[in-house]
């Protein structure tokens, strides 16, 4: 191995010398000029966004530990775009007096976290993905709890703290039992002598309980509502864009390659935990008058769209799930920041506090229902496409009741997200929130997200690209 | 460009220019040009059409444009139109063009308005060109959706429920949709090769019988439900009676047509097979339809229901027509779509502009109105003349020729349904008739009523359309009714194929 070959893990050793950067920053700054990191560390993440589109060498390292391909450039791709859009959504909270002594600790935090995520892509054996995924979870903890005055974020953080210890013992535990059963923590050992004996079967399912967890899929998602209102917004739109989309591409990526000749017997498991995710996430999210919980709700209804893709178990579902949470990023990070925006605002947060946001903020309120419009899945924006395919993935492998399940299911997501809608457009209110001017780093983020609601879609060669790595990566 | 592409191009470019006016004066002045120019590219295109198929073009699909977009997919942006197609094209640019000046005075929010008003009708535009099941889906739910806003923001009544109603509804007919376009999709290609959304190529296939039989009543009762299908038809009611005047126009006269439109192209078109043998419980279903809307026309005092009860009843004949699967009633169908669309524009946009001056639609309220808005009323009974099937109206064109191709069919059941609808005739006299007397004659009831002006030039400019459009049909029906038998000779043939 020579060091040329280092630069397959360019993703990661780039942000590794980011949070270097930063925390060496941090040290030489005196304490009343600490505001001038977040520009500076902004502008170092869009850098290294830029950078990670560079072409990349396919390949292995450490002995198979660690797998480059391109469709996991293209993973880590998808997750520096949504995590710079967040950051330049930070930026009008990041700047209040009571956070000006943890500037630095935001930045670090999240991008350790993102580092775990792309340890976790490109994890060649359990070891690494598990020691990925445990970067990847604990800075959340610590970030959900940033706001430690509230006690909501502190509770937040232990919430999440203690959920994501408990889900991770589960896995490891999963894990243990297939190293017990085959001999060998590595994906490629694995994938070729994997059989459905019944330790097998129960170490696939606790690693499924595991990543339920962690994608928050029901039964394992009753740690997502409180978690999400407690956190600060910012924490809260990367828990549910950022680390679920990690999660769902490690998920896929695992139960393509490594259980791919047990391929029938997890269809039934994600059938129906797709079912009850959908339809579970859905009718709470009916009730919801938090923005933050609703949208956690909607979320959890959109990982189960996420598992339809999952049951495609071919190019077209791999396809059709990067290209999802493509659009998720722009989509719900659209959508969250206009909640954040008008919570620096005004702390508004809840629905009714909505009503009559049209007259005094028309371009936030038509972003939001752009977003929300294409959470539901109604063209002409990106949602529709991402939704379509993933069904289009799923009815290619025979599920067409589930398909019809998926697509009421967006109905009556629909019908949730009119509600906000509605309370912008519709209902009167006697004091509404005021009008008000975001700052320029939230318009840039915002604009990024409505090119994104708008261009992902129609732009096909995005689609076409997609499916062309990920047919290289299935075959 | 091609022809086609421009009923695309214009509206969207009209929604970009109101987006550069600041109120209601600029707004509906760029949508008046904006939906006059699309009059224009419509009646160019019905000439270039008649031209074509004169000079002896037999090709399926005219005008045809075909773009790979998804390229892995095999989705494509496919455009053509034949007869049928065109026709209902002209349909919506003269009911759209109408729509605009019956919203002349729109005051509240009117760039938005307007903007989502020609959203709608793009979307529509769109629906009819699609070749592609794909962008045909796209478009259809690009029409469905700022009907939401539409009726929410701009309506009147429970608003928000009706909005709420009609959305999910026919939301969730496109779930089924949905489900059947896929269907269809997977099973493009059963000897194998490239799979395909464009539906003359699906047609040149045969979809396994089983596959028919299990996607047919997705797709039917997906686009059923916009074409108010009992039990299907509940959101039109409501959704009409709450939504503004141009709204109610567009939807009742044009969107409601994309539901028969798709029943037949790509429902009954694609799945012959199982659309012979499910047929007679559609049947049945439309039947009901036919006479449950015009029993339910009679006992509504609000001028809206009883123009949305009538709708229920006129499309659900559509539907019946469209099931008969015969040259004569699939035509008298296509005919009625045309004729309903254009009249219950009319209708809606009659009762609007009462609506705004007497501030009621309850018709025992008001009375003797042909005393004091003459043109108003004699209008209204045009209208109502010609939905109840008046000859040298459009509607008698259409209804006898559907009652006449569903008597071909000779065997009990098609006969006694064809006899049960054809009562709804007689009824729908009732209900027209009773309106027209209660609101039109008779003493002037409210003192207030005396001093009410007649219409304004752009409320003429809307009504008159519309009647010349439904005389025109009324006098002159052979070449519509040439045009649109032409087209369907494809259809009928692929149907008649696998008759039993």
């Amino acid at each position: 191995m020579n060091i040329g070959q280092f630069i397959m893990m360019r993703h990661e050793l780039l942000l590794t010398a980011v949070a270097l950067i930063i925390l060496i920053a941090e040290i030489f700054t005196a304490d009343n000029s600490k505001k001038k990191l977040i520009p500076f560390s902004i502008g170092l993440f869009a850098l290294v966004t830029i950078l990670g589109f560079l072409p990349v060498q396919e390949g292995t390292l450490f002995g198979g530990s660690y797998q480059g391909s391109h469709l996991a450039a293209l993973m880590k791709n998808v997750l520096n775009i949504g995590v710079l859009i967040i950051f330049l959504q930070a930026e009008g909270w990041l700047r209040r007096d009571e956070n000006a002594d943890r500037i630095s600790e935001y930045f670090l935090l999240t991008i350790s976290t993102l580092i775990g995520m792309n340890f976790m892509i490109s994890a060649g054996d359990f070891l690494i993905f598990y020691v990925g995924l445990e970067t990847a979870t604990i800075p959340i903890a610590a970030l959900a709890a940033y706001d430690r005055i509230r006690s909501r974020s502190a509770e937040a953080g232990i919430k999440l703290i203690l959920s994501s210890a408990l889900s991770s013992g589960v896995l490891l535990f999963g894990l243990s039992l297939i190293y017990g059963a085959m001999g060998s923590i590595y994906f490629a050992d694995v994938a070729q002598t994997v059989t459905a004996n019944s330790m097998v079967a129960l170490g696939f399912i606790f690693f499924v309980s595991g990543m339920g967890f962690k994608i928050s899929l029901v039964p394992f998602h009753f740690w997502t509502a409180d978690v999400y209102e407690g956190a600060p917004v910012n924490v809260t739109s990367y828990l549910s864009v950022i680390s679920k989309g990690a999660a769902s591409f490690i998920f896929a990526i695992i139960l393509f390659t490594v259980f791919k000749t047990l391929t029938e017997m997890w269809k039934p498991v994600i059938y129906t935990l797709a079912v009850f995710t959908m339809t579970i996430g859905n009718l709470f999210a009916l009730r919801q008058q938090n923005l933050k919980r609703f949208l956690a709700f909607s979320s959890i209804a959109q990982a189960g769209f996420i598992l339809l893709g999952i049951l495609g178990a071919n190019d077209l579902g791999m396809t059709a799930i990067v290209y999802f949470v493509l659009i998720y990023v722009f989509t719900n990070l659209g959508a969250f920041g206009v909640v954040e925006a008008i919570s620096n605002a005004s702390g508004v947060e809840t629905i009714k506090g909505y009503n009559g946001l049209y007259k005094t903020n028309p371009k936030l309120s038509l972003l939001m229902t752009l977003a929300l419009f294409s959470l539901a899945g109604i063209p002409p924006v990106a949602g529709f496409f991402g939704k379509f395919f993933l069904f289009t993935s799923a009815a290619s492998s025979g599920y067409y009741i589930l398909v019809l399940i998926a697509v009421l299911n967006a109905t009556i997501s629909l019908y949730y997200y009119l509600l906000v809608v509605r309370a912008m457009f519709i209902e009167k209110s006697d004091n509404p929130v005021p009008a008000f001017k975001s700052s320029p780093y939230m318009r840039v983020a915002l604009l990024l997200c409505v090119a994104g609601i708008f261009a992902v879609g129609f732009a096909s060669v995005i689609f076409d690209s997609i499916r062309e790595i990920s047919q290289n990566f299935m075959f | 460009m091609n022809i086609l592409t421009l009923l695309i191009v214009i509206p969207v470019l009209t929604i970009t220019g109101i987006l550069f006016t600041k109120d209601l004066k600029g707004a509906r002045l760029v949508s008046a040009i904006g939906m006059t120019a699309q009059l224009v590219v419509a009646a160019i295109l019905v000439f270039m059409y008649l031209g074509a198929r004169k000079a002896g073009v037999t090709d399926e699909m005219l005008f045809t444009a075909d773009y790979m977009w998804f390229k892995t997919l095999n989705i494509r942006y496919a455009i053509g139109v034949d007869g049928i197609a065109v026709a209902m094209i002209a349909l919506t640019a003269v009911v759209v063009f109408a729509g605009i000046f019956a919203s002349w005075e729109m005051e509240f929010l009117s760039r938005e308005f307007f903007i989502s008003l020609i959203l709608l009708a793009t979307g529509v535009f769109g629906f009819f060109i699609s070749l592609d099941l794909f962008t045909m889906f796209l478009f259809y739910e690009v029409a469905v959706i700022p009907m939401y806003l539409l009726i929410g923001i701009w309506g009147s009544g429970p608003k928000e429920s009706s909005a709420m109603k009609l959305t999910l509804m026919l939301m969730g007919g496109s779930a089924l949709l949905m489900v059947g376009i896929f269907g269809i999709y997977f099973n493009s290609a059963p000897d194998g090769g490239p799979l395909t959304f464009h539906i003359i190529e699906i047609s040149k296939i045969q979809i396994p019988v089983e596959a028919q039989r299990f996607f047919f009543p997705f797709t039917f009762v997906g686009f059923g439900i916009l074409g108010a299908l009992f039990p299907f038809h509940t959101w039109s009611p409501d959704g009409h009676a709450s939504a503004p005047t141009a709204v109610s126009m567009l939807h009742a006269g044009v969107l409601m047509k994309l539901g028969g439109y798709g029943a037949f192209r790509v429902a009954m078109f694609l799945m012959p097979e199982a659309a012979h043998e499910m047929a007679w419980i559609f049947i049945i279903l439309t039947s009901i339809s036919v006479v449950y809307g015009a029993f339910g026309a009679i006992w509504q005092k609000d001028l809206k229901y009883i123009n949305a009860y009538s709708s229920v009843s006129h499309c659900g004949l559509v539907l019946f027509a469209l099931l008969m699967m015969n040259e004569t009633a699939m035509d008298g169908g296509i005919i009625q779509m045309i004729s309903h669309g254009l009249m219950t524009a009319l209708f809606f946009a009659l009762i609007g502009m009462i609506y705004g001056r007497t501030h009621t639609r309850n018709i025992y309220e008001m009375g003797g109105l042909m005393k004091v808005i003459p043109i108003l009323s004699v209008v209204y009974v045009i209208a109502g003349l010609a939905s109840l099937g008046l000859p040298g109206l459009s509607g008698f064109v259409a209804e006898m020729t559907v009652f006449v191709g569903a008597f071909q069919h000779t065997d009990v059941f098609h006969r006694v349904v064809t006899i049960l609808a054809a009562s709804s005739i007689v009824i729908t006299a009732v209900y027209i008739l009773r309106v027209v007397g209660i609101l039109l004659f008779g003493p002037v009831k409210d003192p207030h009523f005396e001093h009410l002006e007649d219409a304004q030039w752009y409320e003429k400019l809307s009504m008159y359309t519309l009647v010349i459009a439904i005389a025109g049909i009324g006098i002159a029906p052979l070449w519509l009714s040439n045009t649109i038998l032409d087209s369907l000779k494809p259809i009928v043939e692929k149907l008649a194929q696998v008759a039993f």
